[in-house]
């Protein structure tokens, strides 16, 4: 039986990145993952003939452009084509388009306010401000604000100048943006609801919080810290669907001789005197290897795989209360033709090129939320709608496309018990309605539709309540907090044992950063040539 | 009467009658203006039927300084202390919760209760410290600032690394999680839920509650008294303590605008036009009526400007006042039980409810309570043989969609009744009269904008570093000579005297210069 270096647990996009810096570094890596298919939450998979769905993650933006770079993804396939916008269609009759061309965006503010259309010059250099702020701690590894030793005290005094350079007036301005509702922050610049509306989405996203809640003015950085060919903040569709980040990853870790198995699900991780052996598969068959990854979430890697008595008590209470929720659900849909939506004047940009939301008001985005915390799906919700096969013809056959639905607020449970098919169908046709409201003939084009819920999704990819984040991006769940405070390093407290999922920091998005930090921390580990880049400050 | 003061505060509130005593007892001239008939601010005791007073505005004290009692030589008589706060169940079994104690909910949660207080109390201790000093400022060189910094880091480090990383986690998280993580009983989640909501626009879900609870519990651990005669007699010590050190007060005295000349302020001016001149005017109004209206945008840095408008304080409780013939009927309660303080609050879930009403600008359908019979202790307040009720009721938006017109507040006193006749059948035959005061009303009575006790939503992005707003968390107004002393500034609202004291300290720290 071979014996390996280091196994990763999940072949999600963190698991491959992170083989892959392991392998690129000399060590003899396998990659497990439990599914006929790898790519955890970035896929793209054929559920109706001859259509590719990007049926979880569908757009590509945070991955960090050093690993892009470092692991030559381009070599392996990778492409990234940017869009457009988004249009935000109102109960009126009206529409509010954002433009990727700046004169375009004020224009199209200005016929909606004036005084938005000014201020969101402001917005904009404000918010990028805090984003170039917090690029700056994505590659790196979280200090240890408790701990004494000298890397740490770098680190955290690396973290503090940082902080500082800002200056007085900016670091108070960091610390209110860090800590506010987004429905506040966007409240300082802007008076018009729907414009509201349109940039809140972004701080709720995957989140189980409303837009009024504290702390969803840092959620809205999870989805501006990216870039599209260095502009800070586009967003891009990965050509052949988000599958083709997962591949591009396995090709670059096969490339420095790293192996992935597929439908190799784990049963267990073994533990001896607090020391990683290796696992067990569910087919009885034991892998062995000095180093084990898990890129599953915290609460399967702690809770499903492991013997609660080889952990800490009080680190087996905190991963137990760790907030992982189902918040989100999604809807892929397959369409025999491209909708028409009315309400946008003929030949607009942005119809098949944007990001299509179809609330208005800073209340219903509110009100979708109070569904949630009911126990329920919200009955007017926020969908986050794109149609990639509009910018990209590998995705379905000619003419026809691929429209993904994201949809929040959806609850992993109803009212605390299992979804009954009843409710699927309920909640499938709220989104349909909505989006029906908008375009009258998109209801006859519809070929196929595959609705998930949260627990469709843990069922499929593992992911504990289906959180896209692998756990809630509040403060108590951030940086040296993340996953739980003391174990914000990657280290597992068991010897050998490593975190490389979303559940660690930097949280989640198709970004590679927690699959790359770890790498780096197993590598200083094991006193091997670190060949993870730590970027510091790409701005 | 002199014509050069060498300070002028402006409201006779409890922070500005605490500044204006400790000014004078450093040998300062100090004259204060009251807009009201009476001193006191929010801190008032006033007839509102027949016979029948109450606390007007705030009615419980639980804040208050012991070094601000100390340098006021103040001597508060209390009608009762250390209440306990009973949860009110329907059918009569009552949670009920005291320093670490609880009854009325299974060992576990018990035991539970003392470990959450023990950890609560730690870490409100350790806010507690940098509540009654002035914030350092951040980014700079000065080595004030970076010792001050370095001593909450050292702080923070001397609880121990488990302490320390708990207080980091907690301290951005909401009190809905922490509670559940912990408790079973719902009364007992739905009375800590309230709690931590109590003058906020903020429900238990929301991130930032654990603070506003600290905050609470900050001083005194939350221990709950009231004084004779009301609130009003608390003002009235520190008025007598103020007159005593030589402060004069004027009250019917309106402030109409704050002098300026060249950037300095140099006196005030009233309604009437009287004008007062000195080198130093101290604001006990909140910051955007004293930056706002007081002073006047020209005066300001436009982006000065933008940030008092974006302070955000907008209150959600309302005040109800009832005149009773006799105590409402409550199942299970002794004679002891009516009074203490007594809390409509089912579970976490009911609170976190009434406060959705609130983000879209309707009032609570079922409000949650906190009801105090505080004629029971204190005889004066009532004639004889009756009593009234004195409770803080929430959500009631400021900005109600209808404005507060007559058929909204009809309907939130029906909605506030009904849910009163759940706990207490009877409660429409013993009441004789009733008052509610909604946050526009708090806001016309007490001048304060928004009608939000604490001046200003207290959440982190209002708090220390930052409060009022970025760049003036050190009472120094960016006027020469002007400075705040009132709950918009640092620490926040509660009687407790502090902003008054440490407002003080600042100006007094000036002259030295």
């Amino acid at each position: 039986m071979k014996k390996y270096d280091a196994i990763v647990v999940g072949a999600g996009h963190n698991g491959l990145a992170n083989a892959a810096f392991l392998a690129k570094a000399g060590m003899d890596v396998l990659c497990v993952e439990k599914n006929d298919y790898i790519g955890g939450a970035a896929v793209s998979r054929e559920l109706y003939q001859d259509w590719k769905y990007s049926n979880c993650s569908y757009v590509c933006s945070l991955l960090r452009p050093e690993i892009y770079r470092n692991l030559e993804l381009h070599k392996h396939g990778l492409q990234i084509t940017p869009y457009g916008g988004s249009v935000q269609f109102m109960e009126n009759g009206d529409y509010f388009g954002s433009y990727h061309d700046p004169e375009a965006a004020h224009r199209e503010m200005a016929r909606h306010s004036k005084h938005d259309a000014d201020a969101y010059t402001r917005y904009s250099t404000d918010t990028m401000r805090q984003c170039r702020l917090i690029r700056n701690f994505l590659l790196r590894t979280a200090p240890d604000p408790t701990s004494f030793k000298p890397r740490d005290i770098k680190e955290l005094m690396l973290l503090g100048n940082k902080f500082l350079e800002l200056g007085e007036d900016r670091l108070y301005e960091a610390i209110r943006f860090w800590t506010m509702s987004v429905a506040d922050y966007l409240g300082e610049y802007f008076e018009t609801d729907v414009i509201k509306t349109a940039l809140s989405g972004s701080g709720i996203i995957g989140t189980a919080l409303g837009i009024h809640s504290p702390g969803t003015a840092y959620v809205l950085l999870h989805h501006y810290m990216g870039d599209v060919d260095g502009n800070v903040g586009s967003w891009g569709f990965a050509r052949g669907g988000m599958g083709a980040v997962s591949n591009a990853l396995a090709g670059a870790l096969q490339s420095y001789g790293g192996e992935i198995r597929s439908e190799s699900g784990v049963d267990q991780i073994i533990v001896k005197n607090n020391r990683v052996q290796g696992v067990a598969l569910e087919s009885g068959e034991e892998i062995y290897a000095p180093v084990v990854v898990s890129n599953m979430d915290v609460k399967r890697t702690f809770l499903n795989c492991m013997d609660e008595k080889d952990l800490p008590a009080s680190f087996y209470n905190r991963i137990k209360n760790f907030k992982i929720r189902g918040s989100s659900g999604k809807l892929n849909i397959a369409l025999d033709g491209m909708p028409t939506f009315p309400a946008l004047p003929p030949g607009s940009e942005l119809i098949g090129h944007a990001d299509m939301h179809f609330i208005d008001s800073m209340e219903r985005m509110e009100r979708a939320y109070d569904d949630w915390k009911d126990g329920t799906w919200s009955k007017d919700p926020y969908i986050d709608c794109t149609i990639p096969s509009a910018v990209d013809p590998t995705m379905t056959p000619p003419g026809k496309h691929f429209m993904s639905c994201f949809v929040q607020y959806c609850p992993a449970q109803i009212e605390g018990r299992a979804w009954t098919s009843e409710e699927r169908d309920a909640f499938t046709k709220s989104v349909i309605d909505q989006i029906s409201n908008y375009s009258p003939d998109f209801k006859d084009l519809i070929l196929h539709v595959e609705t998930r819920t949260p627990q469709d999704i843990e069922d499929q990819i593992g992911i504990t309540e289906g959180n896209i984040f692998h756990g809630e991006l509040t403060m108590d769940q951030l940086l040296f907090n993340r996953p739980v405070p003391g174990y914000a390093q990657y280290r597992a407290p068991v010897n050998g044992l490593y975190m490389c999922g979303s559940s660690t920091h930097p949280g989640g998005g198709v970004m590679a950063a927690p699959g790359a930090n770890a790498a780096r921390e197993i590598l200083y580990d094991l006193k091997l040539k670190n060949t993870v880049p730590e970027n510091f400050g790409d701005d | 009467m002199i014509d050069k003061y060498d300070a002028i505060v402006i409201g006779a509130g409890h922070n500005g009658l605490v500044c204006s005593a400790l000014l004078a007892k450093a040998g300062k001239n100090v004259l204060v203006l009251e807009a009201n008939d009476q001193v006191g601010g929010a801190a008032i005791t006033r007839e509102f039927a027949d016979g029948y007073s109450v606390s007007a505005c705030a009615h419980l004290l639980y804040k208050m300084q012991p070094q601000v009692e100390k340098d006021l030589n103040l001597n508060i008589n209390l009608a009762s202390d250390n209440l306990s706060t009973i949860v009110l169940s329907e059918v009569g079994e009552h949670v009920t919760y005291c320093g670490n104690k609880v009854t009325g909910v299974n060992e576990s949660d018990q035991k539970n209760f003392a470990e959450f207080f023990k950890r609560m109390t730690r870490f409100s201790d350790l806010l507690n410290t940098y509540l009654n000093k002035p914030p350092p400022r951040l980014g700079t060189k000065n080595k004030k600032d970076l010792f001050t910094l370095a001593m909450l880091g050292f702080d923070l480090r001397r609880m121990g690394k488990v302490e320390m990383r708990e207080f980091l986690r907690l301290i951005g998280m909401n009190i809905y999680d922490e509670l559940d993580e912990r408790f079973e009983s719902p009364l007992l989640k739905g009375g800590l839920s309230l709690d931590s909501v109590l003058g906020t626009h903020l429900g238990p879900r929301s991130p930032n509650t654990i603070l506003t609870y600290l905050f609470r519990m900050a001083g005194k651990h939350g221990t709950l008294s009231t004084p004779k005669g009301g609130m009003g007699s608390v003002t009235k010590a520190m008025s007598d303590s103020a007159k005593a050190a030589g402060v004069e007060i004027i009250t019917n005295a309106k402030v109409k605008k704050v002098i300026i000349e060249k950037g300095t302020a140099t006196g005030v001016e009233l309604n009437d036009g009287t004008i007062y001149n000195s080198e130093i005017v101290v604001s006990n109004a909140d910051p955007k009526k004293t930056m706002l209206e007081l002073v006047g945008a020209r005066n300001v840095e436009t982006r000065f400007t933008h940030r008092i408008d974006n302070i955000r304080m907008k209150g959600n409780a309302a005040k109800l006042h009832i005149a009773l013939n006799k105590l409402p009927t409550i199942k299970g309660f002794s004679e002891s039980d009516y009074s203490q303080r007594i809390l409509i609050a089912p579970d976490e879930n009911y609170v976190e409810r009434a406060f959705n009403s609130a983000k879209y600008g309707e009032s609570s359908p079922l409000p949650v309570l906190e009801i105090t019979f505080p004629s029971i202790k204190d005889s004066s307040l009532a004639p004889s043989g009756c009593h009234v009720m004195s409770a803080v009721v929430q959500y009631a938006p400021y900005q109600q969609k209808s404005d507060w017109n007559e058929e909204a507040r009809t309907n939130f006193k029906n909605d506030i009744f009904s849910v009163l006749k759940q706990h207490m059948p009877d409660i429409e035959n013993c009441c004789l009269s009733s008052e509610i005061l909604t946050p526009l009303d708090l806001e016309k009575e007490f001048h304060i904008t928004g009608g939000h006790w604490h001046h200003g939503e207290l959440t982190l992005d209002q708090f220390m570093f930052v409060r009022p707003v970025a760049g003036s968390a050190q009472y120094q107004m960016p006027i020469d000579g002007l400075y705040l002393c009132g709950a918009g500034s640092h620490p926040g609202g509660g009687i407790s005297g502090a902003s008054g004291r440490n407002a003080a300290q600042v100006i007094l720290k000036r002259e030295k210069r």
